[in-house]
């Protein structure tokens, strides 16, 4: 493709790198949540109340990952992409500033709720009316900033990724908007009541829950995996034709799947059975991206054996995969009869988080950093091939404990004895479950170490250094940037 | 290459795609949401199903400030072990003046929708105070803070009006008398004093001083009314006729009604 001369440094790289160092922040604010309330169910003492108990820090740790880390992430990738692929400087730049300042008060302002007792209530939708009402602002601006940007591009097509964000975008705002209708009780309380009830208001929470990991945590990130993989392993997506299938069938289906998170409740049995089908045709579209996102490699198989960065982005589509047949399966009613309100689930969510959401986003910020900052690679890539190990060992640590944890618990509340009475009190089956609250912990320690070092990688990216015998392409000793600096004029690339 | 053909205008249309997704994303939501609303043919008519007292109300906000539901349900599912640990299976209508809803999606500790009168008020608590105490195994944090804070009552007429805002049917006098409710059902006694509260919210309405504290309407004694009043609204010994003759073509997913003896 003959591309018309682009002076790159007018591009906005400054708020990508905000929104980069915030990712990077809040992963490890809200991955220490996460070990802190692992622990916490490994050792009770450990709660402090009234403040940071198990019930008001959970809401702390989701929020944080999902939200902080994931939606930083997705801020700094969707602002860096759009101006690359349709080269162009990001519209606006007080917007933008605007996004960002407002989306971190945001996340601040729903934190402090959480350990304060303020909370809708609602699994993943706990920020109370004022700070949603906040959100809706900024995420009005992000949408403007979005597609203004696309309005003044210079490339005529509009990549896969960006279709992908863009479907992100407005379909949370749809879910958000959708999910807190709420009435004050007062203008000066916090406290709110949601219009639905009952039934209806567990419908469209779940319509809401599901598709926040289907658009927040699935689209927003795949939107990554078409631009960073190709870019990474210097090859072309691998079908046009299997990512315009993938995207419209993964946004018509995905829509679909909540009711699985009430299957054998009091919602009617219809919505059950369709929450359930179309669980199971959202294996397809699945496993069509993750296919289109390994195929890429087609012809550069090699690379992936030297470079622990598109090793990241490879072993998340494997994550990806894994999860997304793992899903379809939990939404068979006679499979989740066993998982639902067990720790399977709280597995299958880690293997999609830590294992596709945490690894493409650590694969896509290697790869940004560098370029954001001016560097020719990360301080050392053989930090990158550690933190890729130590946080794998953690994910599988982590989701076989709840795999096991999960599964026999399940297993002991549907237990008989020969006499026909329940085999176990509900409390022993809680103490049954205390090795692998130990094991899981250990695990979530890893992954969380695994992403200090990446901080620590970045640190002396940016500051220009590069640790002994790291090599370039070339097999040639690389230079730390200052040197470069002195020798020769500094050329953006 | 047409359909490739025909994409590649959306590609260049940014606009046009935009309206394609919002489309794409609401067809689902509108076929599984919409039909809930007609609320005749999902919630069946169960008698005994009333709204919370205030001081139920009060409680049922610090089971969720509390984040409660992050570890126990409210949804015993129609399941012969569920049926046995827990009773009857949840019905729509018990849950029909919780906004929002409580069924919860995780079980680290018991589920919860039918609690009440299980245990008794020391019992809970007690529990609360330290739970190993009574469930040594058990890893719930302790809530010793809810024992010594008043409950917050003077803004409780504005809660009862936000929830018949949005439908709940709670009349002027229950709205008007709402601290002077909570405050007569966290005492009790003299019993004439809760005779307006009985007639107001129904003869099931238990009136005492929950949390053994006569001088104090505490937190605690709003949870622990609520606790109590966790699934003891329906009496399924009167609905049992009622419910075989509205489930005549019985659901296969329901086949434990029979064996339920409340």
């Amino acid at each position: 493709m003959a591309m018309p001369a682009f002076d790159k440094t007018e591009y906005n790289y400054d708020i990508v790198k905000f929104f980069t160092l915030a990712t990077c922040f809040w992963g490890v604010v809200g991955m220490l949540v996460g070990l802190v309330i692992a622990l916490q169910m490994a050792f009770p003492q450990l709660n402090f109340e009234p403040y940071l108990t198990f019930g008001r820090l959970r809401p702390l740790h989701t929020s944080g990952v999902v939200f902080a880390f994931g939606g930083n992430a997705l801020f700094a990738t969707s602002y860096y992409i759009i101006q690359r692929t349709c080269r162009t400087r990001l519209w606006g730049d007080k917007w933008a500033s605007f996004t960002f300042w407002g989306y971190q008060a945001f996340i601040v302002m729903a934190a402090l709720g959480y350990v304060l007792g303020v909370t809708q209530g609602k699994e993943y939708a706990e920020p109370e009316w004022y700070a949603d009402l906040w959100l809706t602002i900024v995420w009005v601006a992000y949408l403007i900033v979005f597609m203004m940007t696309i309005i003044k591009r210079k490339e005529p097509h509009l990549y896969v990724a960006n279709w992908f964000f863009l479907a992100f975008i407005i379909t949370v705002a749809v879910l958000h908007l959708g999910n807190n209708l709420n009435v004050p009780v007062d203008l000066l309380s916090a406290k709110s009541y949601s219009l639905p009830s009952g039934v209806q208001s567990a419908m469209i929470q779940w319509w809401y829950g599901h598709n926040a990991v289907g658009f927040f945590l699935t689209a927003g990130f795949l939107g990554m995996m078409y631009y960073f993989i190709p870019k990474r392993a210097e090859r072309p997506v691998y079908s046009y034709r299997l990512s315009i299938v993938h995207f419209w069938s993964l946004i018509f289906i995905y829509i679909w799947a909540g009711p699985h998170h009430l299957h054998y409740t009091a919602l009617p049995d219809w919505a059950q059975t369709l929450g359930m089908t179309f669980s199971i045709m959202l294996w397809m579209p699945s496993w069509g991206g993750m296919i289109n996102g390994m195929m890429t490699l087609s012809g550069a198989w090699h690379k992936l054996r030297k470079d622990p960065v598109l090793q990241f982005m490879i072993v998340s589509l494997a994550f990806y995969g894994m999860s997304t047949f793992e899903g379809p399966l939990m939404s068979i009613r006679a499979v989740n009869a066993l998982s639902h309100y067990t720790d399977w689930t709280i597995g299958h969510v880690h293997s999609g988080a830590l294992g596709w959401v945490g690894f493409i986003t650590f694969g896509c910020l290697y790869y940004l950093v560098p370029k954001l900052w001016n560097r020719d690679e990360v301080y050392s890539l053989k930090l990158v091939s550690i933190h890729l190990w130590v946080a794998t060992l953690g994910i599988v640590l982590y989701i076989t404990a709840m795999w096991i944890s999960g599964i026999m618990q399940g297993l002991m509340w549907r237990s008989y004895n020969e006499m026909g009475f329940l085999n176990y009190s509900f409390v022993e089956t809680v103490a049954a479950m205390h090795p692998y609250y130990l094991i899981r912990s250990l695990g979530g320690l890893l992954y969380l170490s695994g992403a200090v070092l990446m901080c620590y990688n970045f640190y002396r990216t940016i500051r220009g250094d590069v640790a002994k015998n790291e090599v370039d392409k070339e097999g040639q000793p690389r230079q730390a940037v200052t040197q470069v600096y002195a020798s020769q004029p500094v050329h953006v690339s | 290459m047409n359909p490739l053909k025909k994409h590649e205008f959306l590609e260049k249309n940014s606009f046009v795609l935009l309206i394609a997704i919002i489309v794409t994303i609401l067809i689902g939501g509108i076929i599984e949401i919409i039909p809930l609303f007609r609320a005749e043919t999902v919630i069946e008519p169960v008698k005994g199903v009333r709204p919370y007292t205030p001081l139920e109300l009060a409680g049922y906000n610090i089971y969720i400030r509390e984040g409660c539901y992050n570890c126990h349900s409210q949804q015993i599912r129609p399941l012969r072990d569920e049926v046995e640990r827990y009773g009857h299976y949840s019905l729509a209508a018990e849950s029909m003046y919780d906004h929002p809803f409580q069924w919860g999606s995780k079980r680290t500790g018991p589920d919860l929708a039918r609690v009440g009168k299980k245990y008794s008020d020391e019992w809970h608590v007690a529990h609360m105070m330290d739970p190993r105490s009574v469930v040594p195994e058990s890893i719930m944090p302790s809530y010793r803070f809810l024992m010594n804070r008043g409950l917050k009552m003077h803004d409780l007429p504005q809660h009862l009006e936000a929830l018949a805002l949005v439908g709940v049917p709670y009349t002027d006098e229950m709205i008007k008398n709402a601290k002077q409710d909570a405050l007569r059902q966290a005492t009790g006694e003299p019993r004439a004093n809760t005779s307006a509260l009985l007639e107001r919210y129904g003869e099931n309405v238990a009136a005492r001083d929950f949390d053994g504290q006569p001088n104090l309407v505490s937190e605690m004694d709003a949870l622990v009314a609520y606790l109590q009043m966790l699934g003891t609204l329906v009496d399924f010994n009167l609905t049992k006729e009622v419910e075989a003759e509205l489930n005549q073509p019985k659901p296969e997913n329901t086949p434990v009604q029979q064996e339920v003896t409340p």
